[in-house]
């Protein structure tokens, strides 16, 4: 490790990676962002909160009168706290093929479409038809019209860490 | 939800497989799963959301960092005309013949005559125009035009001029009427791209008596086909007088057209004829109306308003007048007194237009931040500005600024009663007497005003510093003049929009942006609006793809950023010695290794792009073990392509961020559009520009460049391989197109 670094450093290097995802949906530049793009912000930050996870933090930012924006003052504490601790760690590349697995009950190796259509919008916290078919359309391979998961999943984690 | 039951019911009911050991996952696990993966996803999307944004903000800020730069070649156009009369002996008529409007030595029936003479060879084969126009000949144009086809430039020439004749009666602001409950559609911002007015008239059909038609202005410029667009719209124009409308934008200018590739794309289609159509193209432009009034309750401009726009005043205007709004028209020049250089710090004009863009862009990120408050998106500085505000370079030549910071910006000063007003004009400041303008500044103002403006989104009128004229206007500026007017709604352009549309101020301000993909494939839809009697909008989006299959939403971001961050790193080779300058700055124990603050430091203030640095970092530069970032790791992947001559690689790179201006320069130099122009013409022109810039470069550099790129020793230069010899090759595509 460097020898630059230390805890404070840590802290104002974190705040301003926040800071600056924060910036990225800050359209008006006067420091508030839109309540509905917070759990983007967070995720993008690596963080994997789930909905529940989400709507609690979000009760915690929103104001007494809920104005549908949340400001920075609220949100920096809260994210710089959520970060240090590395609450909602990232999901390892294996634990999520196990998930596929434990979904793919005939261990056919793949997914149809619908097998995996009713799972996420029926069970946990489900998907909107949106979401469902945007990740179908990057989830199902053409030709078979199967989701071939563990491709699916080895391209996904390579695009974003890319 | 029940469905956990369910599915274990599903399962002991199926049959069982050959494979006797299937697993029965319990409920639990199922929803377990079910989670893990809707949370990894949910992230996976907000990230690409997130890469999406940073991607339309790169895009943004390089169009606008690059349309400030307009604003030095127009300064520099002015320079050269009123500094340099000797330029190869040919006096001003160099510049001037394409920058001022020029008087026909031919009256207007010769000339006619003149194109009925022109004799198209049998071997063409494209359409055929005959006048006056019928649908046979805008069907003929289409199919012609899909199939990659060319008109014929007498066609183009003959098509103008009955287009000039036309306008000519037109007034400045159009009144229609939705009556017999006709939709009338209209659309935005072209920018050349055939491909979407294509969309538009297949989805939305072809204009007609029943289908009519405002076309918001911007047709040229950027996109290929900006030829082909402008023929087949003056084409309906001129086929359904009352049903098809076209506005004036801010790139019908024949100035602008220089820079964003209108003119080179006409002289390259049309060798012999380019030159004639490009002038008679400027009195066509100069003669569209500026506005279009719906029911009398709907008013349409390209850019927006201003707290002086009056749409009676408007109705006067000369408008045929104003053919560039980079110019200021020539005869205020002659009423004004002689240009006494006070580059001094009262740079507040009277007329509360704000100094230099370039001097403030650079010194005020602080408030141009603030004007990041204007529009939804990022920085909203658009587009170039008028040669009037330029008091650019000659009084704060590029290296100065370069190496200080940034500066304060400059305090309003209130002019003194005694003072003459004080208008930014070229590198100085111009008297005027106040406090009456002549009329034809006026004129030009209102017109500038609708062309440039944008909305912001606080109350106010503030000057549209970026681009010199025109203004960011509030919603209480849009509230009065609707009031003003009786009107309801303001549709207007010239700025691109993600979803194609947007509405603010209260949903009183409509912004119709036509051209998608404008930045890079997947960037933006582009949209039409229609409004019938009730005058209520309905959208229309589209978005032109070229592959085949559609491409997902993350393929498309993938694609867009990348061409983000390539553009990115173009700029930063294009600084690499001042970048590389600066971060050594930090780096006191030449370790070559920074931190990413100082990185992102540098970088900003370098480039002046307002950008989510750190959040690009990782895209753009390598961190090293220590975690601090290897700040040369931004230049490898990116090198020059074999540069002809040798040079100093500070040349190299000089040259390489100005080559677009340079291009635009040989092009007026070339006459005749050889392609070559003489060694000194080159030599002077260079050394024009780079005194402009304050850049110092080495005369001798510039004649041993000049001669050895001469290499038939004629005494000629080919300046679009000298031109070539500054691209720059990225590497990944090299190898992409390698393995691929």
């Amino acid at each position: 490790m460097a020898d630059k670094y230390n805890a404070e450093t840590i802290i104002t290097e974190t705040q301003k990676r926040i800071s600056n995802a924060f910036d990225v949906f800050d359209h008006e530049s006067n420091k508030t962002v839109d309540v509905r793009e917070i759990g983007t912000i967070i995720r993008s930050l690596g963080c994997f909160p789930s909905e529940a996870e989400l709507h609690d933090i979000i009760a915690e930012l929103e104001e007494e009168e809920p104005t549908g924006f949340v400001r920075y003052e609220k949100f920096l504490p809260t994210m710089t706290k959520i970060l240090l601790e590395r609450k909602f760690r990232p999901i390892p590349e294996d634990l999520l093929l196990q998930a596929f697995e434990v979904l793919d009950q005939k261990k056919k190796g793949h997914l149809e479409p619908e097998e995996l259509t009713k799972y996420l919008t029926q069970e946990g916290e489900p998907f909107t038809q949106e979401e469902m078919d945007e990740m179908l359309s990057a989830a199902v391979d053409p030709d078979k019209n199967v989701i071939l998961y563990k491709d699916f999943v080895s391209m996904m984690t390579f695009d974003d860490i890319r | 939800m029940g469905c956990g039951t369910s599915i274990a019911v599903e399962n002991q009911t199926r049959p069982s497989e050959t494979d006797g050991s299937i697993k029965q996952p319990s409920p639990a696990l199922t929803i377990k799963a079910a989670i893990l993966i809707q949370r990894w996803y949910r992230r996976y999307v907000a990230r690409l959301e997130m890469r999406r944004r940073y991607t339309w903000n790169i895009f943004q800020s390089i169009e606008y960092a690059g349309e400030q730069d307009q604003l030095q070649l127009s300064s520099f156009f002015s320079f050269m005309l009123d500094n340099f009369t000797q330029i190869n002996g040919n006096g001003p008529d160099l510049i001037s013949h394409l920058l001022d409007s020029v008087v026909d030595p031919l009256t207007e029936e010769v000339r006619q005559l003149k194109h009925e003479q022109i004799v198209v060879p049998e071997s063409y084969s494209g359409p055929r125009l005959s006048f006056p126009l019928s649908v046979t000949d805008t069907n003929a144009l289409l199919s012609a035009f899909k199939e990659e086809q060319t008109l014929h430039g007498k066609y183009v020439l003959q098509l103008l001029y009955e287009t000039k004749k036309f306008l000519k009666q037109m007034p400045n602001v159009i009144y229609l009427s939705t009556s017999y409950a006709k939709e009338i559609t209209i659309c935005g911002d072209l920018h050349g791209s055939l491909d979407d007015l294509l969309l538009i008239f297949y989805k939305n059909g072809l204009p007609s008596a029943e289908n009519p038609y405002v076309f918001n202005g911007d047709f040229v410029d950027r996109g290929k086909k900006s030829t082909e667009i402008i023929i087949i719209l003056f084409a309906f124009l001129l086929l359904y007088p009352d049903h098809m409308h076209l506005n004036r934008g801010n790139h019908e200018d024949h100035i602008m057209n220089l820079r964003y590739g209108f003119t080179r794309e006409v002289m390259q289609k049309y060798k012999t004829h380019g030159r004639e159509i490009l002038q008679l193209l400027q009195d066509v432009f100069s003669l569209l109306p500026l506005a279009t009034v719906i029911d009398n309750k709907v008013l349409i401009v390209h850019g927006g308003i201003s707290d002086k726009t009056d749409l009676d005043f408007l109705s006067t205007v000369e408008r045929h007048k104003v053919k560039s709004a980079l110019r200021l028209p020539k005869r205020s020049i002659d009423h004004l007194n002689v240009r006494a250089c006070s580059r001094s710090s009262s740079r507040h004009s009277g007329r509360s237009r704000l100094d230099s863009p370039r001097s403030s862009g650079r010194t005020s990120r602080a408030s141009r931040r603030k004007k990041k408050n204007f529009t939804k998106q990022g920085s909203c500085s658009s587009s170039s500005s008028s040669s009037s505000s330029s008091s650019s370079s000659k009084c704060s030549p590029r290296v100065s600024s370069r190496n200080t910071p940034r500066r304060p910006p400059p305090s309003p000063s209130l002019p003194s009663p005694t003072d003459v007003l004080q208008v930014p004009f070229l590198d100085s400041f111009v008297s005027l007497e106040p406090p009456e303008p002549p009329r034809e500044e006026l004129e030009w103002q209102q017109v500038v005003d609708i062309l440039w403006s944008d909305p912001k989104n606080q109350n106010g009128c503030s000057p549209n510093s970026f681009r010199g004229g025109g203004s960011y206007f509030g919603p209480d500026v849009t509230q009065t003049l609707l009031q003003k007017h009786g009107l309801c709604l303001l549709i207007r352009s010239h700025e691109c929009k993600q979803e194609g549309y947007e509405l603010c101020h209260n949903g009183q301000v409509i912004t119709i942006f036509s051209a998608s993909n404008y930045y890079e494939e997947g960037s933006n839809r582009g949209a039409y609006v229609k409004l019938g009697p009730e005058l209520v909008p309905r959208f229309f989006q589209y978005q032109v793809s070229r592959s085949t299959r559609k491409l997902t939403l993350h393929q498309r971001v993938r694609v867009a950023e990348g061409s983000a961050l390539r553009a990115l790193k173009e700029k930063l080779y294009a600084h690499r010695s001042e970048l590389m300058a600066a971060f050594q700055q930090y780096d006191i124990d030449n370790t070559g290794r920074i931190s990413t603050s100082e990185w992102a430091q540098v970088v900003e203030s370098v480039l002046r792009l307002d950008l989510p640095w750190r959040t690009l970092r990782q895209r753009l530069a390598r961190l090293g073990a220590d975690g601090n970032v290897e700040y040369a790791s931004c230049f490898e992947d990116i090198s020059p392509g074999e540069p002809i001559p040798p040079v100093t690689p500070n040349l190299a790179e000089t040259l390489y961020r100005y080559r677009t201006d340079l291009e635009i320069i040989f092009n007026i130099i070339d006459k005749d559009h050889s392609g070559q122009i003489s060694i000194e013409e080159f030599r002077q022109t260079w050394k024009l520009f780079s005194s402009h810039l304050g850049v110092a470069v080495n005369d001798q550099a510039i004649d041993d460049m000049a001669r050895s790129i001469d290499f038939n020793k004629d005494g000629s230069i080919d300046f679009n391989e000298f031109l070539e010899a500054f691209r720059v090759v990225h590497k990944l595509d090299v190898k992409e197109q390698q393995q691929g």
